[in-house]
């Protein structure tokens, strides 16, 4: 049978990181196909090229086997590509109804707002989809997997060809996601291609037709989803062996333990215990939402905890709010830098003294300068922090300076536990070699250290123990040398059993 | 020191690009006079010359000393207002009761004086009374976590309520003589409230450029997220500036009992539009997080300035609301095009 959509020999090159090498990837009318990888891996770039978000560096794209050329959102649209997010888009403050047709409203003759039209076209809809919603209930008050129904919907309502889900039922409960599975196979027998993204392999093995695994921006797999197994797709979804990378560790942490955390709720986080020692990097892996920078948040106190215990150096503390943490010598670097780490329109003195206006003010609260150009300096010299003056704008900066001052930042309170959150993320290659190396030198140092990161790689270069995360819950905690790449993704996607 | 703001400096330098050249120069004198002819304040301080010529030219009688002594007495009160409402606007946030606040301060201490209370503790309850009207917004805003916006608009209207309670509308008008050298006095033919707008706007910007408070009003505005991850007390820091906010304009309630030598009951009334505007043209963003004390005090005089031509050139009342109005908008449609 013809290929619906055919992506032939795709490659995207992004400032500092290969995203895609030749990948090539076909779907057909009614088949469901999904996309597998690590995070990084390159799908959702694949995607948004697919969807007209991003253009491809080189790489064909045929539709029915014609030529496709998009060069915005809209021209995929236009041929029925739809793609619905893990952020819905929808107007909370709308009915169900009218956020179907948006942008695409029903007019009566006069061209005012028709309620009949719409009402009738969303019942049609919804009937077909054989979903019950109120068509006249504010999205606000239905839940997430009912706000995703109407999303399902429409794009349907926009005669969709080919929809994309990207991890459609990371929010769901199981009997909703039978449900979406319900729903997924009345689309594809209405002819409806679906590609699925998840990392759930249970849900992959059950309602796909096909598999399609990327890693490292590469083709690395393309199976019959029923001649798939789970332990197939992890070892292609992992790859190839552990590579260590340009730094190593020497140090051994000491035996001393430094933080003891103890029963952590709060959120989606349920009863999280684990605990540090002196000069140990700890690494954080899981997958995104699984809770990794939730419950970093709750230890530092910039959310509120709803039972848990922090101990430090064998006395209880109570962190209420960050300033506590800092009090404390527990420092955090958050993993959205421009919204969480920086003030932007401020200078680069003034971002890395943030944290230690206790320590630099004298009489009356007046900072004194001299201290803190003192600091600044140091750490502009010790994390060789490129600026042309430490006057300078800290936007004006790029992401791995700027991720280099948000270090310094944390650094300038002296910490001895310092949680670090994707502290990679969205920084060159070189850039992100500096880090690991400075991560090292702390570490030697005697300070503990938490990264949390997203890139299982990353995780297995720094760290000295394990701990996996997957929907809240802390599922692994394995020293290095028991920590395999498998063993750590089984545990990320909860099927450690 | 470094001047006050090198954006223009760091404008030029766009993306840093990796080389550290000379890393961390000192600025020379070059740079530092292009980067004070780039600052905002330079170039609203340049339409505030351009204002005064033309309004010059066209009614004489403005370059007399007797009106620029009455001017600057006039523009010192909206700009003690406005440098109150401006450490709000830092953060984010707004104060649109502070024209009540006027009022309420004046009030209150004239009716101490009236009962015979000595004046200087007069006017301190008086200040009190802004002072802690200001702290009620700011415990709302912080602390109860409404917005602003809301919190304000309902205090503008409960304090104003409170002044016809407390008067039943009648101006107060035994004011102790002592006080009325705050605003009818003068030394060396300087108006006194020019001297006590000076005074004040030389600890307000002491405060906001070299103390911690003030790094930290900025922070706020810049990133509350941020700065609140870097262990500051966020809604501490905007309790204190709405209480910064009510003094303010408790300073100019009772200066203008002192000017009028009663309090009257619709004292202030409307002032928040001038203040807050004064603030704007003055080059604070209402994001927060932008603006100077410098800024402020040109503000206030562009808007101070205006008035008094329209005035002389003898446009009517209900036309000078008009164009006031149109030039706030004006102010900021320049702005908006400036930084697109």
């Amino acid at each position: 049978m013809e290929y619906l959509v055919e992506m032939r020999q795709i490659s995207k090159q992004f400032p500092g990181v290969r995203a895609l090498r030749d990948v090539d990837f076909s779907i057909r009318e009614g088949e469901i196909v999904c996309l597998l990888g690590e995070n990084g891996a390159g799908k959702s770039t694949l995607m948004k090229i697919l969807t007209g978000v991003y253009k491809q560096d080189c790489g064909t794209i045929y539709y029915r086997g014609q030529e496709l050329v998009l060069n915005n959102p809209k021209d995929a649209y236009e041929r029925g590509i739809n793609i619905i997010f893990q952020e819905f888009n929808l107007c909370p403050n709308l009915s169900a109804m009218e956020n179907l047709f948006l942008g695409n409203e029903n007019r009566t003759k006069r061209g005012l707002f028709s309620y009949t039209k719409t009402r009738k076209r969303a019942q049609q809809l919804f009937e077909m989809l054989d979903i019950d919603i109120d068509c006249d209930a504010k999205v606000s008050q239905l839940n997430v997997a009912r706000q995703q129904m109407v999303e399902i919907a429409k794009a349907l309502a926009y005669d969709t060809k080919l929809l994309i889900m990207d991890e459609p039922t990371s929010a769901l409960t199981d009997k909703e996601i039978t449900t979406l599975l319900a729903i997924m196979r009345t689309l594809k027998r209405r002819g409806v291609a679906i590609i699925f993204i998840s990392h759930k392999l249970e849900e992959v093995l059950q309602i796909s037709d096909r598999i399609v695994v990327l890693r490292d921006g590469e083709n690395c797999g393309d199976v019959e989803t029923a001649q798939a197994t789970k332990n197939h797709l992890v070892s292609l979804m992992v790859g190839r062996a552990v590579t260590n990378g340009s730094a190593k560790r020497t140090t051994i942490p000491s035996q001393e333990t430094l933080l003891e955390a103890e029963g952590i709720c709060g959120g989606r986080i349920q009863d999280a215990s684990f605990s540090i020692k002196k000069g140990e990097i700890l690494g954080f892996a899981g997958l995104v939402g699984s809770g990794r920078s939730a419950l970093a948040r709750l230890i530092i106190g910039a959310e509120k905890r709803s039972a848990g215990t922090i101990t430090l150096n064998g006395s209880s503390v109570v962190i209420r709010h960050p300033k506590d943490s800092i009090a404390a010598g527990i420092a955090y670097l958050p993993d959205d830098r421009k919204n969480m780490g920086l003030v932007l329109p401020m200078t680069v003195r003034e971002n890395t003294t943030m944290c230690i206006h206790e320590k630099i003010r004298r009489l009356l609260g007046i900072i004194s300068s001299k201290e803190e150009h003192l600091v600044v300096n140091r750490y502009i010299d010790e994390l060789d922090i490129r600026v042309y003056s430490s006057e300078q704008k800290v936007s004006t900066l790029s992401g791995g300076n700027q991720q280099k001052i948000v270090i310094a930042k944390s650094l300038a309170v002296t910490p001895k536990l310092l949680i670090l959150c994707e502290p990679t993320r969205g920084i060159d290659v070189g850039a992100k070699a500096e880090v690991h190396n400075i991560i090292f030198q702390l570490a030697d140092q005697g300070i503990s250290i938490i990264v949390i990161s997203s890139e299982l790689q990353e995780i297995f270069n720094l760290s000295d123990r394990i701990i996996v995360m997957h929907e809240g819950v802390i599922t692994a905690n394995l020293p290095r040398h028991e920590a395999t790449q498998e063993v750590v993704m089984r545990a990320a996607i909860g099927t450690a059993s | 020191m470094l001047p006050g703001n090198p954006e223009g400096l760091s404008m030029a330098i766009e993306t840093e690009v990796g080389v550290p050249i000379e890393k961390r120069r000192p600025l020379r004198v070059r740079e530092t006079l292009v980067g004070v002819l780039k600052m905002r304040e330079s170039a609203i301080f340049l339409a505030l010359l351009g204002i005064m010529i033309v309004i010059t030219i066209v009614a004489p009688n403005f370059a007399t000393s007797g009106n620029i002594y009455r001017v600057s007495r006039q523009i010192s009160f909206v700009a003690i207002a406005s440098l109150g409402v401006f450490t709000v606007i830092l953060t984010g946030g707004i104060d649109l009761s502070l024209g009540s606040i006027i009022g309420i301060s004046g009030v209150i201490s004239g009716l101490c004086m009236e009962a015979g209370v000595h004046y200087l503790l007069s006017i301190g309850i008086g200040l009190v009374t802004g002072c802690l009207v200001g702290a009620i917004n700011g415990l709302l805003v912080s602390y109860v976590g409404i917005t602003p916006f809301i919190v304000t608009l309902g205090m503008l209207s409960m304090a104003r309520g409170s002044i016809w309670i407390i008067t039943k509308g009648w101006p107060v008008e035994n004011i102790d003589e002592r006080i009325l050298v705050l605003s009818q006095g003068d030394i060396l033919g300087i108006p006194v409230p020019v001297i006590i707008m000076l005074f004040i706007s030389i600890i307000v910007h002491f405060v906001m450029r070299s103390t911690v408070f003030g790094r930290r009003v900025y922070a706020i505005g810049g990133n509350e997220e941020a700065t609140r991850l870097s262990g500051i007390d966020v809604k501490k820091i905007k309790c204190i500036v709405y209480a910064i906010s009510g003094l303010m304009a408790a300073i100019t309630g009772i200066m203008l009992v002192a000017r009028f030598n009663s309090a009257q009951t619709s004292s202030g009334d409307g002032w928040e539009l001038d203040a807050i505007a004064a603030a704007v043209i003055g080059g604070a963003s209402l994001q927060g997080g932008a603006g100077s004390v410098i800024g402020v005090l040109i503000g206030a005089a562009i808007m101070g300035v205006i008035r008094n031509g329209l005035v002389l050139m003898k446009i009517s009342a209900y036309w000078q609301t008009a164009i006031m109005g149109l030039i706030i908008v004006l102010a900021a449609v320049i702005d908006r095009i400036k930084n697109r």
